[in-house]
């Protein structure tokens, strides 16, 4: 398959001149298949938001290689390679340009010179992808949350890029907002197989990527698949990030003398359990 | 300090083609003391109640009662600032309204506004760094050079050096890592019982309305629609839906179970502690054994 990322012993600094500064992103490596979907969790101040502007090339690390799509990432290359991602980031009102729903989907295409026809047709096809077709004219600023960032990921969208990158896309809506969000991101992997690594601190949205790669101090603390990784339990805890809700109650039954298969991490698996074990007694 | 809202409506750019009726009909009582938690779907008018709260906007029609003093359309601005002194308000992002030099200046910067003494200011300005629980020096930094987090602190630092009765708090915790976020849940819940303080939270988290309110307001549309305590609101998922709202995590969690397992409907489990000791009890009572 395909490798999309390549991160090799990634270093990078804000204090280059500081000898004993610190290292934001302290030696990471990992790789990413084609349509694959990672997230990145960590808390605040973990190196995760550097490691997503090393990969888009906002920074460029003082060691290691950020590869895309094959390549290391250049100065050269920064704008062909830029062409192929998606990104959409964490405040929906520091997004948009355009005065209307399709003008701002269209803002970017313009700027790459699509010709106007085809144009329409990628405006529309991406606002449908995430169900927005039918705000086409809408002031964007008079839109939800979710809907913003949805609006925002079509921008993203119809570029047609291979990678989206999600960066705390969805830390500032509300419930309705991320779970609309998360819906179209799921849809959209399962319809066109787009490769997506979303950076958050919602491990709910984490449980739901292939594989989790969970950052602290700048280096890579664990990767894996959401069962392997989750199932490192306090050590996470004691990270500052949050167990998903089904393991956290899971924790709390077994206090209580409720004991159900370790690792159970969602709900529909939980609530099975427990009418089972009550059915039983 | 009680609070009051009596048939208060509010109209953005009330006789310009571009008016809009953002309030109306909005009769809410906080009760001096409570923990009360405003919740409702985006462009529910919660924003607009909030700034109602401490005079930010006077009602088009209607009267605010804020302790002992009244806002209605005619209030004068210079009316307003001893409101402004009792009642505090957090910000969502509040961290965007820093601008001094150093993190200090900054949190003096309420208080001396308000008339407090520049040696006072200064103590409570560095009494609420710490509390807030950063970091010794910090005091001297510049706000610009903090963490996202630490600039959050410092501006919320900076309402509460006005040792304000009210404090109003609209998504305090938006964008922080759930770490973050309990930190400062926790600490603002234990300001709300140790000072006797008013607190009123404007929340999309119905997770932190049931752990910490002990009132509710529920808006929709413009209006009040519900208030009452956590219990009761949360007890009827339906009637929360028709508003577009959600009930907690461990509600949903419940419900789900009780429908499986035959049961009727119990007393919502408003923190997942209640949950687990909820279902530790319906399993000691035999469960399917019954």
């Amino acid at each position: 398959m395909e490798r999309i990322l390549s991160l090799q012993d990634v270093r990078f600094t804000y204090t280059p001149d500081d000898p004993d500064g610190r290292y934001a992103v302290d030696g990471v490596s990992f790789d990413m298949q084609a349509g694959e979907w990672i997230a990145v969790v960590g808390h605040n101040g973990s190196g995760k938001s550097t490691l997503a502007r090393l990969m888009i090339g906002l920074l460029f690390p003082q060691e290691g290689t950020v590869g895309l799509f094959g390549d290391p990432l250049t100065e050269d290359n920064l704008w062909e390679k830029r062409s192929q991602m998606g990104m959409v980031f964490q405040n929906p009102d520091n997004q948009f340009v355009g005065a209307t729903v399709q003008d701002d989907v269209a803002f970017a295409l313009e700027n790459n010179g699509i010709p106007f026809e085809e144009m329409t047709l990628r405006v529309q096809g991406a606002l449908k992808q995430v169900k927005m077709d039918s705000f086409l004219d809408h002031e964007p600023q008079h839109l939800s949350g979710g809907q913003k960032q949805r609006v925002a990921i079509a921008g993203a969208l119809a570029l047609r890029p291979r990678l989206l990158i999600l960066d705390e896309a969805t830390s500032m809506l509300d419930p309705q907002g991320r779970e609309e969000v998360i819906r179209v991101i799921l849809d959209l992997r399962e319809r066109t197989g787009l490769s997506v690594i979303s950076i958050t601190h919602d491990l709910e949205e984490a449980l739901l990527a292939d594989r989790v790669v969970v950052m602290n101090g700048g280096r890579k603390f664990a990767e894996g698949t959401p069962q392997e990784v989750f199932l490192k339990g306090e050590a996470l805890t004691a990270l500052g990030l949050d167990l998903p809700f089904a393991m956290r109650l899971s924790s709390l039954l077994g206090e209580q003398g409720i004991h159900t298969e370790p690792g159970t991490m969602t709900e529909r698996k939980l609530v099975e359990q427990l009418w089972t074990l009550r059915s039983n007694r | 300090m009680d609070i009051a809202l009596e048939q208060v409506g509010y109209t953005y750019a009330a006789g310009t083609p571009f008016q809009k009726k953002a309030l109306f009909d909005v009769n809410v009582r906080i009760p001096s003391g409570s923990y009360s938690a405003i919740i409702g779907h985006t462009g529910s008018g919660k924003s607009t109640l909030l700034q109602h709260l401490n005079g930010l906007l006077k009602p088009t029609t209607g009267i605010v009662r804020i302790g002992d003093t009244q806002v209605t359309k005619e209030t004068k601005g210079k009316q307003l600032k001893p409101i402004r002194r009792k009642v505090g308000i957090v910000f969502q992002f509040p961290e965007h309204q820093l601008f001094e030099e150093t993190v200090l200046k900054d949190v003096m910067f309420g208080p001396l506004n308000f008339g407090v003494k520049e040696e006072e200011a200064k103590a409570r300005a560095l009494r609420w760094i710490e509390r807030l629980g950063l970091p010794e020096g910090t005091a001297e930094k510049s706000p610009f050079d903090l963490s996202g987090g630490q600039m959050r602190r410092v501006a919320i630092a900076g309402v509460l050096a006005m040792e304000p009765d009210v404090l109003v708090l609209d998504e305090p915790t938006a964008g922080l890592d759930p770490a973050g976020r309990k930190e400062i849940m926790d600490l603002f819940y234990e300001l709300h019982e140790q000072r006797d303080m008013t607190t009123i939270l404007v929340t999309h988290s119905m997770e932190d309305a049931a752990r910490y309110a002990d009132h509710m307001i529920v808006m929709h549309d413009g209006t009040d629609v519900l208030q009452g305590p956590p219990e009761e609101v949360f007890a009827d998922a339906e009637r929360l839906a028709r508003w577009r709202l959600g009930v907690p995590r461990t509600v949903s969690f419940q419900r789900l179970y009780e429908e499986g397992a035959g049961l009727p409907k119990g007393p919502p489990a408003l923190t997942e502690e209640q949950l687990a000791a909820y279902l530790a009890a319906d399993f000691a009572k035999g469960g399917g054994a019954s």
